[in-house]
């Protein structure tokens, strides 16, 4: 394979933010493959928003952002639907189509970019739902279940693709403890058999110890990124007291 | 490992005989957007003893399409009863071919399709249970009205008054149009037969009656069922999906009181002040036409037109058009109250307001035409 060292994403001096309002300016981190990725900070500072330039949402006001060493802001029309295809959104509240059953919502992008049979469409459908453990729930409507399992099924619609980078929202808001921790050791999962870039935006504690490779933290005041590294060495020796403050609940070491 | 987008390669099969044995190695880059070889025509009519499965030396990154591959030689192998051995592929392979095979096998999905039978109970069912509903919103509406004549000083004057300005004042324009455009086509019509008989002057009769006493009203209520209906369902509706509703229900205020009354006071306020502007429109129209086409001056017309009209016309107008009023923001406040927690709820409910709404208004105009004759009004 040539030139594996390019990174899954690359932001250069990226500038995000709504119209004069600018959130965050001047970021450059890079993610690596098969890295889970965090980004944390408190409530404002934009996270989401860093997420909805990334994937291309919003087009930054400055800087540019790479994947696999390639800009999606540059590429023309048919190369950014290209790219499209190599990252997954888990959206903050699932955003799974309303009006079609979790196996239309999950078999869309897999009749919008590949040329599978309807029956191995069905296999992969059902092997997706039975990773994020939604079997039998084939024909349901997002409205007849449960918040949780709305995210878990979000999920298998973003990995259906199998994407090179999967992009997740706050993955364990509004889930109890322990659908949290699936979610959890699901993303670990699709890392260690993919070798899929995770980049995750939360404030969950608790998934960020367990599964980050690495966070970057962001903060409202400084408008960039306070904090880069290991999160367990970021608690107990970061030199900056807003991170260690955060990564200890408040309490600092 | 996943595909990064910028190694363009493709999925490689090739095949070999060992001993009695068919070995099969997988090279290049597997995706599943892409093509990928077809089982078939790998083995290509071969008939092996055995089916061995590895990885070649330059196997790239690969995701489900490999998955699918190997899966079909699997079942290939079942059909011909060769034995298969996948061992030499790597761990993650065999644990996702597993979970492929499990879910392939697993517990078919709920089925989820009814009977003829069942299909018609639970129609009846909800028919039974939308009456009741709607017999429940409406005493509610009642009881509300009630409550707002005790305790007027808790009523949202201030939300009313918007919403006064949002259905009335914020639709002159289109009711300007409108009944322009109605006066002037009745105007025509009646000209036609009116000519026949050189009785010209009396399109002004036939415009201003009809006009006051039915299309006044009657376009109005059209129009704001079209407007202002789907936007009080739609409004509602994405209020009770963003659990707003269950939000004043948990503090103990009604949504009828709070969200329905002052938006059914503003229509049945706004709607005979709108249908008296669609009149005075409709009766310009008609002169247009009468000066234009049959040489009738603006005087006369409007002499005749005061003859026409009497004030009983004009009050069972404005009666009709208060009426229309509240039906259409009943029904428009009742299908958002009732809408279903999702995006495609909140059209059904904008789209059932708007039928509704129009149903309502033929209806009790029909009721109105059959009281106000047996009433000699």
């Amino acid at each position: 394979m040539n030139a594996p060292a390019t990174p899954a994403i690359d932001v250069a001096g990226l500038e995000c933010g709504y119209d004069d309002n600018i959130l965050l300016e001047n970021l450059n981190f890079q993610v690596g493959r098969a890295e889970i990725f965090f980004v944390i900070g408190g409530s404002g500072c934009g996270k989401s928003t860093l997420l909805r330039h990334l994937v291309g949402l919003r087009k930054p006001t400055a800087g540019t952002v790479k994947f696999f060493g390639e800009s999606f802001g540059e590429a023309d029309a048919s190369r950014q639907r290209a790219l499209l295809k190599t990252f997954g959104v888990l959206y903050q509240g699932g955003a799974l189509w309303s009006s079609l059953t979790l196996r239309q919502n999950i078999s869309l992008p897999l009749e919008e970019y590949t040329a599978l049979k309807a029956d191995e469409r069905e296999d992969i459908i059902a092997m997706k739902l039975a990773q994020v453990g939604l079997t039998g729930y084939e024909n349901y409507y997002p409205s007849e279940i449960s918040g949780g399992m709305r995210k878990r099924a979000a999920l298998a619609r973003a990995l259906a693709l199998d994407p090179a980078i999967v992009f997740f929202d706050e993955p364990s808001a509004g889930l109890d403890p322990l659908t949290s921790r699936n979610l959890d050791e699901l993303i670990v999962n699709i890392r260690d058999m993919l070798g899929t870039t995770c980049v995750v935006v939360s404030h969950e504690l608790a998934s960020i110890f367990a599964i980050a490779n690495r966070v970057i933290m962001l903060d409202r005041e400084a408008r960039g990124i306070i904090a880069d590294g290991d999160p367990r060495v970021l608690a107990r020796e970061s030199a900056d007291p807003r991170v260690r403050s955060f990564l200890n609940r408040g309490e600092i070491a | 490992m996943s595909v990064p987008p910028e190694i363009p390669c493709a999925a490689r099969v090739e095949t070999r005989v060992e001993d009695d044995c068919l070995l099969v190695e997988l090279g290049g880059c597997w995706r599943i957007t892409e093509r990928r070889p077809s089982w078939i025509e790998a083995v290509a009519g071969q008939t092996p003893a055995r089916v061995r499965l590895a990885f070649a030396a330059d196997i790239g990154p690969w995701d489900s399409a490999l998955l699918l591959f190997v899966h079909e030689g699997r079942q290939w192998c079942r059909e011909t009863s060769t034995p298969c051995d996948l061992s030499r592929l790597p761990g993650p392979v065999q644990q996702l071919l597993r979970q492929l095979a499990v879910a392939n096998e697993a517990l078919k999905p709920a089925d989820r399709s009814r009977d003829f039978l069942s299909m018609v109970g639970l129609a009846a069912q909800d028919v039974w249970r939308k009456t009741c509903d709607i017999t429940t919103f409406v005493g509610e509406c009642v009881l509300g009205a009630a409550g707002l004549v005790r305790h007027l000083n808790k009523f949202r004057w201030r939300d009313c008054l918007e919403e006064m300005q949002q259905c009335g004042a914020m639709a002159l324009p289109i009711v300007s149009l409108i009944s322009l455009l109605v006066g002037l086509i009745m105007a025509y019509q009646s000209a036609v037969l009116m000519r026949q008989f050189g009785a010209d002057i009396y399109v002004a009769d036939a415009v201003g009656l009809v006009m006051v006493r039915e299309m006044g009203a009657m376009m109005t209520a059209m129009i704001l069922a079209g407007r202002t209906g789907a936007a009080f369902a739609a409004t509602l509706g994405n209020m009770k999906a963003n659990e707003e509703i269950d939000a004043l229900k948990t503090l103990g205020i009604r949504p009828v009181d709070f969200l329905v009354m002052p938006r059914l006071v503003a229509l049945a306020f706004m709607m005979p002040l709108l249908a008296l502007y669609a009149n005075a429109l409709g009766i310009v129209g008609g002169m247009v036409v009468s000066l234009g086409i049959l040489d009738v001056p603006p005087a006369a017309y409007w002499v005749e037109t005061q003859s026409a009209i009497s004030l009983s016309d004009v009050t069972t107008g404005l009666i009709k058009a208060s009426v229309f009023g509240l039906l259409v923001g009943l029904a428009g406040c009742h299908c958002g109250l009732q809408a279903d927690r999702s995006a495609a709820g909140v059209g059904r409910a904008a789209t059932s307001a708007v039928v509704t709404g129009l149903l309502l208004i033929i209806l009790f105009d029909a009721i109105f035409a059959v009281a106000f004759n047996v009433l000699g009004l």
